[in-house]
């Protein structure tokens, strides 16, 4: 076996335990909102004037339907990367940002016709603080991986080594399907508890 | 497998690391995992000092409630005006003392230490999964250890509604003094920590999954790895719950939400916080908090193990159940966070369940400490300080876990919930026995380390000096406890029925100052051998495990050529029919044909066959 294979073995092991990093990593999140939901159970579970007691903002079903939007445009874009469809990749990266800033703003969205609605923040029934909290924390997520979308697009606007930017690509992907996945498991535990 | 081709290449990476290595990348922001697990010792060894002086001056106060000590004002101020520790300070003390050492010390230092030193090394990989996410993970924590320690510094003083940080004291900012900035310095800087521990145990999971070297698979395993790989697991799915629960307190805190808050007058001002519940976030924090312990003690088992194997120069016993029983505390860990509510006001068929669960992390416990025992029975036992740190935390863990079957009782909890009974029960089971498995594994690698011996005298001073004061100063607590004594309280003098206490409570502070004192002789030790201690060999203790593969010499990626494969258990010692009592797991079985069993090839039937013929030719019978 030749030092360059040894080298090639050595990255693709590397590049799988980072992978499992991201996994791993993303379960991390998963458990923060799991501890959420659970205490949202337990609040509204203790007393009758607790819960959501409200209508949830039609903003959040046009919201749903951004995101999966954006992670159809980014699972195009790997395939673009991996047949290195350099031209193709970057413009479909740019409609899932633009997407993903959508997404933002149509949260900010819901969260002034939740204030319209007087369900506010700062609220003695702590149940509607918790919409604030899920979508808020969800958003903080969405910044992060808006980031690492951006740092997929520069990897391919350079450009760098093919091999890089798939996995690159690879990576931004999982991470922004968990996201979505993420959001569609908030609104849908928030539709159930409505 | 060419290994010259292998070897020039690895050679040829190490110069290059070398050239590019200045003071700043090799000592402060190195990557290497042997610098970062330096880095996380020193600095939780001395957050363990800082820590430990905390517990002496809130001990003091306990011993001589009415005395003035006149020098406690000269370094402390107004915290200690007319020579007195002030209350709200007294406070402070415990709180950050326990969060120190809980999480500072027994975390970090512990987990942090030994898992960057020692998952590479017996793995056989040449670092961590990502070095860099390694170094952000120590660095986070340091500056976690800066923040905490600054608190100390500010005007209102540090946080102080105690280590469990229960609302409503830490919820609002007015309600005393350390529930100002302190308490929001406190929470700044466990956030860092947790991000510090995530990329730590995210690292440490990959790692052991990824990057074993050839032949090592999971029942290869030394104890030790298998203890760090579970505690990382633990501590991945807990500690993202204390986030949502700090967030949640944060904008109690902040912005004038009620998740914990409700119907309270504080000084004087009606509160308009309404609705929120306090037990809301003690579900919270338990779901991380119990695990917690289990994050604390699982390493601290686990370099126990390894040591004492080695030290009775004797098979680890019950392997398998060694690995089970630590799974078992890891699943148990997670559904028992209830027993620390019993008198919240639980449902008490709710706390009839958590009481079962608690219960049961007696069989997994009661599995390790026996085997240890069973380990140690007639092995040639070698009293190294290490081994002798390592019986000690047996020692604590029995004593201490025998306690905790009275605490998780539902009904003897009424009694004995927040007394000394509690605090005598966790400073045996988990303060004093992972002390003593870190300790016994700074014994053990300080060579691999340093590259230098410890003294074994001093080391011998150091743990007996260590092994009495503690038990002097935790065993009395358990009759106080008894007795109804509550924990945290500033002085027993105001009630009659605890006065008696205060001539125990003097003994219990010698004891305290006494041990304190023998700790100097293990940083003397540990700092001196540094530079002035023996020089190690490659392999001082004759042990299986691959770091002792490496030489003593540090170098960039572990093994100066290739990684060696590995062949065997970690726990081949006094094997019949092998010249040595130790058999190294690089060691192939065809180098060892004279000790080989049945067994080992794992129904291989072409090396059964060869062993068969050779037994045949040698006139070898088995057994």
């Amino acid at each position: 076996m030749g030092a360059n294979e040894i080298k090639l073995e050595d990255l693709h092991r590397q590049r799988k335990a980072q992978k499992f990093n991201l996994w791993l990593g993303m379960i991390g999140m998963f458990m923060m909102f799991a501890a959420l939901s659970s205490g949202f159970i337990v609040y509204t579970a203790s007393g009758v004037d607790k819960g959501i007691k409200t209508i949830l903002p039609q903003a959040f079903i046009y919201s749903t339907l951004v995101i999966v939007a954006s992670s159809l445009t980014l699972h195009l874009a790997v395939k673009a990367a991996q047949l290195n469809q350099l031209a193709k990749q970057k413009i479909l990266l740019i409609i899932t940002i633009v997407l993903g800033i959508v997404f933002f703003i149509l949260q900010l969205q819901s969260w002034s016709t939740l204030t319209k609605q007087g369900v506010y923040f700062i609220n003695n029934n702590a149940s509607q603080s918790f919409i604030y909290i899920f979508t808020g924390l969800h958003l903080a997520h969405i910044v992060a991986g808006l980031w690492v979308l951006f740092g997929a697009f520069i990897g391919a606007a350079k450009p760098i080594a093919s091999d890089r930017n798939v996995f690159r690509m690879d990576l931004a992907a999982i991470f922004w399907h968990f996201l979505d996945l993420l959001w569609i498991y908030i609104y849908v535990f928030l539709l159930l508890n409505q | 497998m060419s290994s010259t081709v292998l070897s020039h290449d690895a050679a040829h990476h190490d110069a290059h690391g070398h050239h590019h290595e200045t003071f700043l990348t090799k000592y402060i922001f190195s990557q290497d995992h042997k610098m970062i697990a330096k880095q996380f010792l020193i600095t939780g060894i001395i957050m363990a000092v800082f820590a430990m002086l905390l517990s002496l001056l809130f001990r003091i106060q306990l011993a001589w409630p009415d005395k003035e000590f006149p020098i406690l004002e000269v370094f402390l101020g107004k915290w200690a005006e007319g020579g007195r520790i002030r209350p709200d300070f007294f406070l402070s003390l415990v709180t950050i003392h326990g969060t120190m050492m809980v999480f500072f010390v027994l975390t970090a230092g512990l987990s942090g230490t030994f898992s960057n030193l020692l998952i590479p090394y017996q793995i056989g990989a040449r670092d961590m999964a990502s070095p860099l996410m390694n170094m952000l993970s120590y660095w986070f924590f340091f500056v976690a250890c800066v923040i905490m320690i600054a608190s100390f510094f500010i005007e209102s003083g540090p946080a102080s509604p105690g280590w469990t940080i229960y609302p409503p004291l830490s919820a609002v900012p007015t309600a005393i003094a350390g529930s100002g900035l302190g308490m929001t310095m406190w929470l700044a800087s466990m956030t860092l920590f947790i991000v510090s521990q995530v990329l730590g145990g995210v690292n440490y999971i990959s790692t052991i999954l990824n990057m074993r070297t050839k032949g090592m698979d999971l029942w290869k395993m030394p104890l030790t790895i298998w203890s760090f790989f579970l505690t990382a697991i633990v501590g991945l799915l807990s500690f993202p719950v204390l986030v949502s629960a700090v967030v949640l307190l944060i904008f109690d805190r902040s912005a004038g939400t009620s998740f914990y808050l409700s119907d309270l007058v504080v000084q004087g001002q009606i509160l308009p916080n309404e609705g929120g519940s306090p037990i809301l976030f003690q579900h919270l924090f338990w779901f991380l908090g119990h695990p917690e312990v289990y994050i604390v003690v699982m390493p601290a088992l686990g370099l126990t193990s390894e040591v004492i194997s080695t030290n009775s120069r004797k098979p680890i016993f019950g392997y398998h159940a060694m690995v089970y029983s630590l799974v078992g505390i890891t699943v148990l860990s997670f559904i028992v966070w209830g027993h620390h509510m019993f008198v919240t006001g639980m449902n008490p068929f709710l706390g009839g369940v958590f009481m079962i669960t608690t219960l049961i992390i007696a069989v997994p416990s009661a599995v390790k400490s026996f085997n240890y025992m069973a380990t140690l029975w007639r092995g040639n036992i070698r009293f190294t300080p290490a081994m002798m740190f390592a019986i000690g935390m047996v020692s604590f863990f029995i004593s201490g876990g025998l306690t905790g079957l009275f605490l998780g009782n539902a009904a003897l909890d009424i009694n004995l919930h927040d007394t000394y009974f509690v605090v005598a029960h966790f400073h045996l089971v988990m303060g004093s026995a992972s002390i003593f498995g870190m300790l016994c594994g700074v014994y053990h690698w300080y060579p691999k380390m340093f590259g230098r011996m410890m003294n074994e005298k001093l080391g011998y001073f150091h743990f007996w000096l260590t092994f009495i004061g503690a038990y002097l100063v935790f065993f009395p607590m358990h009759f106080m406890g008894i007795d109804g004594v509550p924990r945290r309280y500033y002085a027993f003098t105001e009630f009659a029925f605890m006065e008696k206490w205060v001539s125990v409570n003097i003994l219990v502070t010698w004891a305290a100052i006494i041990a304190g004192v023998g700790q100097l002789a293990f940083l003397v030790n540990f700092f001196g051998s540094i530079c002035r201690g023996k020089k190690a060999t490659q392999n001082p203790w004759n042990s299986n495990t691959l770091e002792w593969t490496t030489p003593v010499e540090h170098i960039h990626g572990n093994w100066p050529g290739e990684i060696p494969s590995v062949y065997r258990w970690p726990y081949d010692y006094s094997k019949p029919g092998h010249n040595e009592d130790f058999i190294p797991q690089s060691t192939p079985f065809s180098q060892t044909m004279s000790s080989n069993m049945p067994h080992d090839f794992e129904g291989n039937e072409e090396a059964i066959r060869i062993q068969e013929q050779w037994n045949k030719d040698n006139n070898r019978v088995e057994g």
